[in-house]
């Protein structure tokens, strides 16, 4: 059961192969056996359960949505209701939010089941998931690696087939470069496709929720539940949600395919060149055709990143004081030092850290140097790929500059990690649609390749993915002890 | 660029994040390497480039003046630390 | 030395919306705490602001009536400090790029005009509010207010007196309920005001150091907070001091404003665009339709009642004082067509007189316009005096009667009938030589007694004019 994909799972209970309670126990039991990634927060069995039992009676009803009955882990960034919603953090270790995710609500109209909340790190402040306060997540491939970050406990339960699919979170590269750690298949839609209304805010004008899962064709039916306009949310796009399963299967032939020469400079290392440069190969094969193209501005993605993200963090967790929701420290002697200590003590170092930064590069005297000039040079990056974009369809190259590193192995220096987010970044910054795509290995950890598409193209991502998929298996590779 | 130990605590209180003084070095030390990273901002002239607060140029929608919540203070309430009489308590405010 | 006053102002006015600012929340005064403060009012994790279109309109309406530029694209910024009523730990206000820019506004001190300038004014949401009693020490927040929509108008610094500063906002007041934008109620705190203070030299060019007085809610506070600050700082600095820079507390009860240390810890609020909310874009088409649902305002109105009514400057700026003052006139003119300087005599003087004594607003008075129209309608047609109107006046506010109806179960209408006056002046000279006498000789006053004693005698039914004729005719010298 936990090996089929969501389309497959869909056609069994409607075929009446296994029912969605006998599919959610099993998932429930693995989810269960394999504690040791640390995957969840929070397993939510009753709710998962009642919710399996009301799928079946909507299934025997007929006509019920097509993700009824169906496992969908959901990252613990996702508000819901009479669930707890910790994103990651001391600091709601006890919040249970009183009302969901437009997302979450998204996905109970569609009939799907929520087994549980998903690891991440902390506010989603991390390449890594170490920054949890629930600990590291392991990943699959390799546990004394880390799932990549910060969707780390989403991409390790999709590839660990604890749960068939979930959902993840980007604000730079959140959902692909754990995806393409742990060997899944990862898009973060165009800005503005998916509510945010719910999903606990890092950097705002970044966050764009999508979906986690092992393939391309679950990735378009998970898009299709999540995707569409929102009231709730300002900036959440009016624009018609395409089918995004109708264009899995336009042949690739004629595709232009951006080969950005800033993603490949010295700096990657070889064999994730290697696997990234053979996927390409593969996709000659279907027909495409290669464009060089240039993003000039792309090493200014790191500094303008992180200026604009730490800005934004710095006033979206100001909320969290003690006051209506959250941790509160002991015995506050007054005002401030409530404040202090509640904020001092529920956030973790990776988070200060951001917080201080921000806090700086808006602080007076410093906005212009800092973040007046990573608003502007924002709009020279964003210019960079909208011309790169013109001249192919897609863009395509590496996700992350490594391979799953040993937990441990980089919490030392949060600036190599600022790093490794290079190739990821650029695409939050502009807005634009990416994915990870599973593509090979290297020492036996998965690498992806990343596709880049212009302005809510996402059925134009699904389809370069899927047809890859089509002729490729690495999608298919099930890490050891997980079959 | 350099932060000291005495910049870190006026951003710190500005922020109201209570850190212990034995990490405030440490702290200094991780965001003036940040910092550092920040410099190849300056070697880009930016002078006529708009500043881009959002991923679209797209324009605030409003809301019609509708009330549409009803009361759920209880509801709300049952998260927060510290209530009485439907008010949330906090330390004296000495204005 | 003499010293010259600098003042600017910066009134908050509560945007008379239905729904608060960035939530559906109902901005309704007087609930019971955090009754209405929704997920979006708390700050909950992961809430996000919609903005409220009316609060837009009415902002817009607002800069229109001041003839200020409105922006053609404005910004939400964050403000951020820490307070236990502000939920998120930022303020959503405007900074760079307000919805409405330079305009101005004319004010009238004794009899002289000024146009005080208003330098801009920005949309915001309103904090909630912290209650100190009763909590074993702690303080309760009460997120009721927070979100409500404000319209913050900042004025240039162009007042030179105490005075000057309340005839600016009064003026101000005036319009924003003339827009019905803002219902000006003070006690409940919709129209609040912050002013700027500083004294300088009589003709230096630069500004003296100026105090920022927080949070005075009445017209007659802030001209009596001015003026208390305005002699501190010249205390201050003749005493060879320096005014520092800072914000004061006005103390109504001790009439002196103080400083308010806590709010002086280095504030640096940051402020950034909201990233949660796009630019506002305002076209000519919506600039247009907000234009021409603009009403008639305070000046333009003064002007046409002086004009058509014929009124002095004083009734004018009266009964313009407020919409519904200046409707209630023009519809008791309307409805008794009367002369209008009656009409304004008695709504400004016994109807005025009338709702002071009982502290009641003109929306509230017991007399509505139609029975007042009634009551002048019978002057006019002399069937009551107007001493006898006086007498109906003070019934119809007692009761639910018309003039009509008064006068005729008290039996009040004039006597018309002149061989009935005529018999009782004829019995009064009877019965009186001795004042006839007095009269003859030369003693105009005692005509007077003659008239009171006719007005005694049909118990003031009598038209004065008609007497006075006939006792005339009689008392031929």
């Amino acid at each position: 059961m936990h090996n089929k994909t969501i389309a497959e799972i869909a056609r069994d209970l409607r075929n009446k192969q296994y029912s969605s309670v006998e599919l959610t126990r099993h998932f429930l039991d693995r989810i269960q056996q394999h504690q040791e990634l640390n995957a969840f927060v929070s397993v939510a069995d009753e709710h998962a359960l009642g919710q399996a039992e009301a799928a079946d009676k909507a299934l025997a009803a007929g006509d019920a949505p097509l993700l009824t009955g169906i496992p969908i882990g959901q990252k613990d960034i996702f508000c819901t209701r009479g669930i707890k919603t910790s994103c990651g953090s001391k600091m709601l270790d006890n919040f249970e939010s009183p009302y969901d995710a437009t997302v979450v609500e998204k996905f109970k109209q569609n009939g799907a089941v929520m087994p549980g909340k998903l690891n991440m790190d902390e506010f989603a402040m991390g390449s890594s998931n170490e920054t949890s306060f629930y600990g590291a997540v392991r990943n699959p491939w390799n546990v004394d690696c880390v799932p990549g970050g910060s969707s780390g406990g989403s991409a390790a339960a999709v590839a660990a087939r604890l749960v068939p699919a979930a959902t993840g979170t980007d604000t730079g590269g959140s959902i692909r470069q754990p995806s393409s750690l742990c060997g899944i298949t990862g898009l973060k839609p165009t800005y503005g496709r998916v509510s945010r209304y719910g999903m606990i805010a890092f950097a705002s004008s970044l966050d764009q929720a999508g979906p986690m899962t092992r393939n391309a064709e679950d990735a378009a039916i998970l898009l299709q539940a999540m995707a569409g306009f929102d009231g709730k949310d300002s900036t959440s796009v009016e624009q018609d949600v395409p089918d995004y399963r109708a264009e899995l299967n336009n042949s690739l032939q004629g595709l232009k395919i951006g080969i950005p020469k800033e993603f490949f400079s010295s700096d990657l290392n070889a064999d994730i060149a290697a696997v990234v440069n053979s996927a390409i190969a593969e996709y000659q094969k279907l027909g495409a055709e290669l464009v060089e193209v240039s993003i000039p501005s792309l090493n200014q993605s790191i500094p303008v990143y992180y200026v604009i993200a730490p800005a934004e963090c710095s006033a979206n967790l100001s909320r969290f004081d003690g006051v209506r929701f959250g941790y509160r420290c002991e015995n506050p002697q007054d005002l401030a030092d409530l404040y202090t200590r509640s904020r001092g003590e529920g956030f973790g170092a990776e988070v200060k850290r951001r917080i201080l930064m921000g806090t700086y590069a808006l602080s007076a005297g410093y906005y212009d140097a800092y973040y007046l000039k990573a608003q502007k040079i924002r709009r020279m990056i964003s210019e960079d790929f909208k011309k790169a974009l013109s001249q192919a369809d897609v863009l395509m190259g590496p996700v992350s500059p490594s391979t799953a590193f040993g937990i441990g192995e980089k919490t030392g220096d949060p600036i190599e990690m600022y790093l490794s987010d290079i190739y990821t970044i650029g695409v939050n910054l502009a807005g634009l649609p990416g994915m990870s795509v599973p593509a090979g290995f290297v020492d036996n950890k998965p690498v992806g390749l990343q596709i880049i598409g212009d302005y809510f193209a996402e059925s134009r991502l699904l389809n370069v993915a899927h047809q890859f998929q089509q002729v490729t298996d690495w999608h298919q590779q099930i890490p050891q002890g997980f079959e | 660029m350099s932060l000291t130990a005495d910049d870190v605590k006026k951003i710190a209180y500005l922020a109201r994040l209570g850190i212990d003084q034995q990490d405030i070095g440490d702290y200094a030390k991780d965001l003036s390497n940040i910092l550092d990273l920040m410099t190849s901002m300056d070697e880009l002239d930016t002078g006529a480039v708009q500043p881009m607060a959002h991923p679209m140029d797209q324009t605030q929608r409003l809301r019609a003046d509708e009330v549409a919540e009803t009361n759920q203070r209880e509801h709300f309430q049952a998260c927060a630390p510290q209530v009485e009489n439907g008010l949330y308590l906090v330390p004296k405010v000495i204005d | 030395m003499e010293w010259e006053t600098v003042i600017g102002l910066e009134i908050h006015a509560q945007l008379a919306t239905k729904s608060k600012i960035f939530s559906a929340a109902s901005t309704a005064y007087g609930a019971e705490p955090n009754t209405q403060a929704c997920a979006v009012d708390l700050g909950l994790p992961g809430v996000l602001p919609v903005l409220n279109q009316k609060a837009v309109r009415m902002a817009v309406k607002f800069g229109l009536a001041i003839d200020a530029e409105i922006a053609p694209y404005s910004v939400f910024a964050r403000k951020n400090y820490f307070y236990p009523d502000l939920p998120k730990g930022y303020q959503i206000s405007q900074f760079e790029l307000p919805i409405v820019g330079l305009g101005h506004l004319d004010i009238e001190v004794d009899g002289e005009e000024k146009r005080i300038g208003v330098t801009r004014a920005h949309l915001e949401e309103d904090a909630g509010k912290s209650l100190h009693e009763d909590f074993h020490g702690l303080t309760g927040i009460d997120l009721n207010r927070a979100g409500t929509p404000l319209l913050e108008i900042v004025s240039e610094p162009d007042m030179r007196s105490a005075k000057e500063a309340v005839a600016y906002m009064r003026k101000l007041h005036e319009l924003v309920r003339y827009l019905e934008i803002c219902d000006g109620n003070m006690q409940e705190g919709s129209f609040r005001c912050d002013a700027n203070v500083s004294v300088r030299p009589k003709g230096q060019a630069e500004f003296g150091t100026r105090a920022e007085i927080k949070n005075i809610n009445s017209f007659k506070f802030v001209e009596k907070a001015i003026n208390h600050e305005i002699e501190r700082q010249i205390d201050v600095i003749e005493g060879g001091g320096q005014v520092v820079q800072e914000t004061r507390l006005y103390d109504a009860n001790k009439d002196e404003t103080r400083s308010m240390r806590s709010k002086e810890e280095a504030n640096d609020y940051r402020y950034f665009p909201d990233p949660d909310l796009l630019p506002v874009h305002i076209e000519d088409a919506l600039k247009q339709e907000i234009q021409a649902t603009l009403p008639e305002l305070p000046a333009a109105k003064k002007q046409r009642f002086i004009n058509d009514y014929q009124l002095d400057n004083e009734a004018a700026n009266t009964l313009t004082s407020s919409r519904e003052l200046a409707d209630y006139f023009e519809s008791v003119v309307k409805q008794s067509g009367c002369e209008t300087k009656m009409c304004a005599n008695w709504v400004t003087g016994d109807l005025l007189g009338a709702l002071n004594k009982a502290a009641l607003e003109i929306t509230q008075s017991p007399i509505e316009n139609e029975r007042l129209a009634g009551l002048l309608t019978r002057i006019a047609d002399n069937t009551i005096s107007g001493k006898i109107a006086k007498q109906v006046f003070e019934e119809m506010w007692k009761g639910e009667q018309s003039a009509d109806e008064i006068i005729e179960s008290k039996g009040l209408k004039q006597i018309t009938d002149s061989g009935a006056i005529e018999a009782i002046i004829d019995t009064i000279i009877a019965n009186n030589p001795n004042q006839v006498e007095q009269y003859l000789g030369g003693k105009d006053k005692v005509f007077g007694f003659f008239v009171g004693q006719v007005m005694k005698e049909t118990q003031g039914k009598a038209n004065p004019g008609e007497v006075n004729k006939m006792l005339k005719a009689k008392l031929k010298r």
